[in-house]
């Protein structure tokens, strides 16, 4: 910390040397604004608070005012001037921490959510030929490709004759997202499997009409429940109360 | 008409289009647009962030809450200082496209929201202004 406060307060002097105290988002102050970042992100990803991560800067305050104080301590007008001034540049540097720090979390938020979608994609077997591969977040990574192509190799592995693809869990469904699906339908019927799109939720269907994509060639269920009904169905079964 | 919040947000990489659909989905939510509005103006929006991304190499988002009379609205501006569109009519039909895509980002765009501008100069960037009203 110590290190770091020192680098800090001579960033600040050397921009308030060279230049305007109230516009820090000019050239002099790229030095303090870039040590500010790295401070923000670095505690962002450590799991500071914002509010512990302002205080940083918002520290410095009391040792400049007592600096003025003793600086200006008996013309009260430029002690009163300096203290605003000062208080403005703070606050300022305080609250571009705290913006940085909020770009920071949307970022791990980001990285989290890809994680998710790595590790929630499996391909499951719901009976003898049918497969099923429940869908959950965002689907226009490169992960999309990876997910779809183990869909057609489990198709390969089971031999299985149906795919239910379930998007109940995909919060967006727009031109990429219905294009990999497209394709992997039209993959999966090369291969020899039919493929049912289930988890079609009633604004997803609305959004996808107002697109223009063109579903009419797939076999599409509200549910995975539906869906694996109808795979049962084809394969000449059905559930039955016992 | 009035506008209320505003917050610009930057386009250059695809998990950017996933922030800005985020941002859009909050904001529609914050307005109080139903969900299938939601959906259609969160759709538009990742059409046109990936727009902005793919051929505009990256640009910025402006989200706008805009109070108009009784209505509350969205209004989303995409802008990017990529090579253009040359011909926009041919951009905006449906099935048209220079990349790998299905060529139906503009055109769904328009029929998603309810004001559609896209304003654009070869060599100098492309605009697209989309708003969505709740009423
Ligand atoms: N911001 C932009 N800058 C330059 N060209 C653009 C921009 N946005 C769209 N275009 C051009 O307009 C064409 C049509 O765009 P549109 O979004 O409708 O389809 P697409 O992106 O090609 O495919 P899809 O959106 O269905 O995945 C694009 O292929 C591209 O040539
Ligand atoms: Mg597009």
């Amino acid at each position: 910390m110590q290190p770091l406060a020192r680098e800090f307060i001579a960033a600040v002097r050397e921009a308030a040397r060279d230049g305007e105290l109230g516009d820090t988002t000019r050239a002099e102050w790229s030095r303090t604004r870039d040590l500010l970042a790295d401070l923000s992100r670095e505690r962002a990803a450590q799991g500071f608070s914002p509010t512990e991560t302002a205080t940083f800067v918002f520290s410095f305050k009391q040792a400049i005012f007592k600096r003025l104080r003793s600086e200006f301590g008996s013309d009260a007008e430029t002690l009163a001037e300096e203290t605003w001034t000062a208080t403005e540049l703070f606050d300022k540097l305080g609250l571009y921490t705290a913006e940085i720090y909020q770009k920071a979390r949307e970022e791990v938020i980001v990285r989290q959510q890809q994680e998710m979608l790595e590790l929630s994609t499996p391909v499951v077997e719901l009976w003898h030929g049918i497969l099923a591969l429940p869908l959950i977040g965002t689907l226009d990574s490169n992960r999309t490709q990876i997910v779809m192509q183990n869909l057609l190799e489990a198709i390969v592995a089971k031999s299985a004759g149906i795919a239910i693809i379930d998007i109940t869990g995909v919060p967006t469904v727009d031109t990429l997202v219905a294009q990999h699906l497209l394709k992997t339908v039209a993959a999966a019927r090369l291969m020899g499997a039919e493929c049912i799109i289930s988890g079609i939720r009633p604004q997803i269907a609305q959004t996808i009409i107002h697109l223009g994509v063109d579903l009419g060639g797939v076999l599409t269920k509200a549910t995975l429940a539906d869906a694996f009904q109808v795979a049962l169905r084809k394969k000449g079964l059905a559930v039955a109360k016992g | 008409m009035v506008v209320g919040k505003a917050s610009e947000i930057r386009v250059a990489s695809q998990d950017d289009v996933v922030v800005v659909r985020q941002a859009v989905r909050a904001r529609a939510v914050e307005i109080g647009l139903n969900l299938v509005d939601q959906t259609k103006i969160v759709t538009a929006a990742s059409e046109l962030a990936r727009n902005t991304v793919v051929y505009g190499g990256g640009g910025t988002v402006l989200l706008e809450s805009l109070l108009d009379g009784g209505r509350r609205g969205l209004r989303l501006t995409f802008e990017d200082r990529g090579p253009g569109i040359t011909d926009i009519e041919k951009a905006m039909q449906d099935g048209y496209t220079t990349g790998v895509g299905l060529g139906l980002g503009l055109g769904g765009a328009r029929r998603l929201v309810s004001e559609f501008h896209i304003t654009s100069r070869p060599g100098e960037g492309t605009q697209v202004r989309v708003t969505k009203w709740n009423g």
